[in-house]
């Protein structure tokens, strides 16, 4: 009988506000899929429903919003920046936590901060840099508009990765006769391969999601999944089922990639702040 | 002091130096770049901030001091972003506070879909910010929109509310969407916070005859109020800055309703295209950020040695 009733007790304290919050979260995300099954004709006088539900959105945001070209431009930016942010941080991430040298705390806090300037304050100066340079509108000039956020970022999480890391495994690689760089190269970063994985994952979301950067520095020829999106709430202003659907599709990638590694992604992103 | 098995100083004097460059070296790629991408531009900004700058005139580059500055003082338009940007704070905050702290409490606790709710609870943090802004406005709809329907039937309204278009609610119907988006990463901070307080403390106080809220305010709290004080920093720097919701929800409008100090400065910039004045404005809102940036690097240096 205690058995049961504290059962009782828990459905009614725990899983029923859980689902509250869930339906909270989740509605709005559903909403947007029902509408984009939904028939555009139908949207107005019958509402999202599941009856009669087609792709018939779908089909027409690939045929004749020429969606497709959109994700192709999303994925060798997001791509290149996952790349340029990795590059960029390893031997970074990997100095900070085996050496300690005279600045070393000035120079990691610097990477810390950059993340937390205004991104107006950036996008000025970077959008006359480029117009100087004769970059705007280019696949390069959004990859370094992203790589201002990657970088800090992926140094910042490989850091503390690397610091999970024995030291004792790099002297004992060097005292069997590896270079410092080889230590590095052959023990650690295959010991931190997951923590890569997941950095770069992180930095390929934060790159596919971006927004303001690609309007401003691309946006004509180089026309990413999220100024894309955008631009049809003005060209088509009550199409709400190709919007929806441009918005299933647009979020999906991210998405994915998001559940596949938040285990891992969370871990390391609380623990600095567990720590505090 | 190096982190090796020998002291540097009785390496012979080459040996010794490579050790000593050795980190800067591996740092400066990286170094290099940010000053590059980051620093310089930022620099040119302040720089833009003391001129008279305007893209579409660009032989027009003068030196004006701080004529943009003290423009911003007098311009009422600042003011009325300031204040928005005081309330889309001081209401988005606590609310994704309490939310995020009510998640982590149920999350804590043992029942079977844990995991699934638990990866659940984040999708709103994978979104991009235009899918989300894009779907509130659908959700926001005064003719169509699910959330007039809801409250109607609810008797809660008694006609079709246009959220949006309302001055007087679209500030706040944004600050629900940022809500919404941001509650997840409080809630996943928290819980890993809740899950370092050790189950000893629990029984201890159990066996000692405190109740459950005692228990709450007396070892939950206290074990938790180093994240929360590092999570509400990091998010109010976050929330300040966010502008892309704003910009495809409403553009700022209707008239100046959601104007936020970055939008104004950013509409300033790309609608006006004065990049001076623009610039001006980044840089006073920058400035009213650096106390906050300030006290989270105390608690992060705290924690990096």
């Amino acid at each position: 009988m205690v058995g049961r009733k504290s059962f009782l007790k828990r459905i009614l304290i725990v899983d029923l506000p859980m689902l509250l919050v869930l339906a909270f979260t989740l509605g709005p995300y559903l909403w947007m899929l029902l509408t984009s099954l939904t028939a555009e004709n139908r949207l107005f006088t019958e509402g999202p429903s599941l009856v009669g539900a087609t792709l018939e959105n779908y089909i027409r945001l690939f045929s004749t919003v020429g969606f497709l070209t959109n994700l192709i431009h999303s994925f060798i930016i997001a791509g290149g920046t996952v790349v340029v942010g990795l590059s960029l941080s390893v031997t970074a991430a990997y100095s900070f936590s085996r050496f300690s040298f005279r600045g070393k705390r000035y120079l990691l806090l610097q990477f810390l901060i950059i993340n937390m300037f205004p991104v107006v304050l950036l996008i000025l100066p970077l959008f006359v840099m480029m117009r100087v340079l004769g970059i705007l509108d280019t696949h390069l000039a959004l990859i370094i508009a992203n790589a201002t956020v990657a970088i800090p970022f992926s140094v910042w999480m490989m850091t503390s990765y690397m610091n999970g890391i024995p030291k004792s495994l790099d002297e004992a690689a060097m005292t069997d006769g590896c270079t410092r760089l080889g230590a590095l190269w052959r023990v650690v970063l295959p010991l931190c391969t997951p923590g890569i994985i997941a950095t770069g994952i992180y930095i390929f979301i934060t790159a596919w999601n971006e927004y303001l950067y690609a309007l401003t520095l691309g946006g004509r020829n180089v026309r990413p999944i999220t100024v894309a999106i955008q631009t049809l709430i003005g060209e088509y202003e009550v199409e709400w089922g190709l919007l929806t659907s441009g918005g299933i599709v647009g979020a999906m990638p991210a998405t994915i990639l998001f559940l596949i590694v938040q285990k891992r992604l969370i871990s390391g992103l609380t623990q600095g702040a567990v720590k505090g | 002091m190096l982190t090796m098995n020998e002291p540097a100083d009785r390496l012979p004097g080459r040996a010794a130096l490579a050790r000593k460059v050795l980190p800067y070296a591996l740092l400066s790629p990286a170094v290099l770049v940010t000053l590059a991408i980051v620093f310089f531009p930022m620099i040119q900004a302040a720089w833009m901030s003391l001129h008279d700058y305007i893209l579409w005139k660009p032989k027009d580059f003068t030196f004006v001091g701080l004529k943009n500055f003290t423009a911003a003082l007098q311009d009422e338009v600042f003011w009325i972003s300031l204040r928005h940007t005081i309330i889309w704070i001081a209401v988005t905050i606590p609310a994704q506070l309490l939310l995020g702290l009510a998640t982590a409490l149920l999350l804590n606790q043992q029942f079977p879909w844990r995991p699934l709710a638990r990866a659940l609870i984040i999708i709103p943090w994978a979104l991009p910010s235009v899918v989300i802004a894009l779907m509130w406005v659908w959700i926001y709809d005064a003719n169509y929109g699910i959330l007039n329907e809801f409250m109607l039937r609810l008797g809660l309204i008694k006609a079709s509310v246009p959220w949006l278009a309302d001055p007087d609610t679209a500030l706040y119907a944004i600050i629900l969407t940022l809500t919404w988006q941001g509650f997840p990463f409080f809630a996943v901070m928290i819980l890993a916070g809740l899950q370092s307080i050790p189950k000893s403390y629990y029984e201890a106080a159990s066996l000692d005859g405190a109740g459950a809220l005692r228990q709450f305010w007396h070892i939950t709290l206290p074990g938790i109020s180093g994240v929360l004080v590092t999570a509400v920093l990091l998010r109010t720097i976050w929330v300040a800055n966010s502008i892309d919701v704003i910009y495809v929800m409403t553009g700022g409008g209707p008239g100046y309703a959601t104007y936020t100090l970055p939008l104004y400065a950013f509409i300033k910039a790309r609608t006006n295209l004065d990049f001076g004045y623009g610039s001006s404005l980044a840089v006073l809102f920058t400035l009213m950020l650096l106390g906050l940036v300030i006290v989270y690097l105390r608690r992060a240096g705290r924690s990096v040695n």
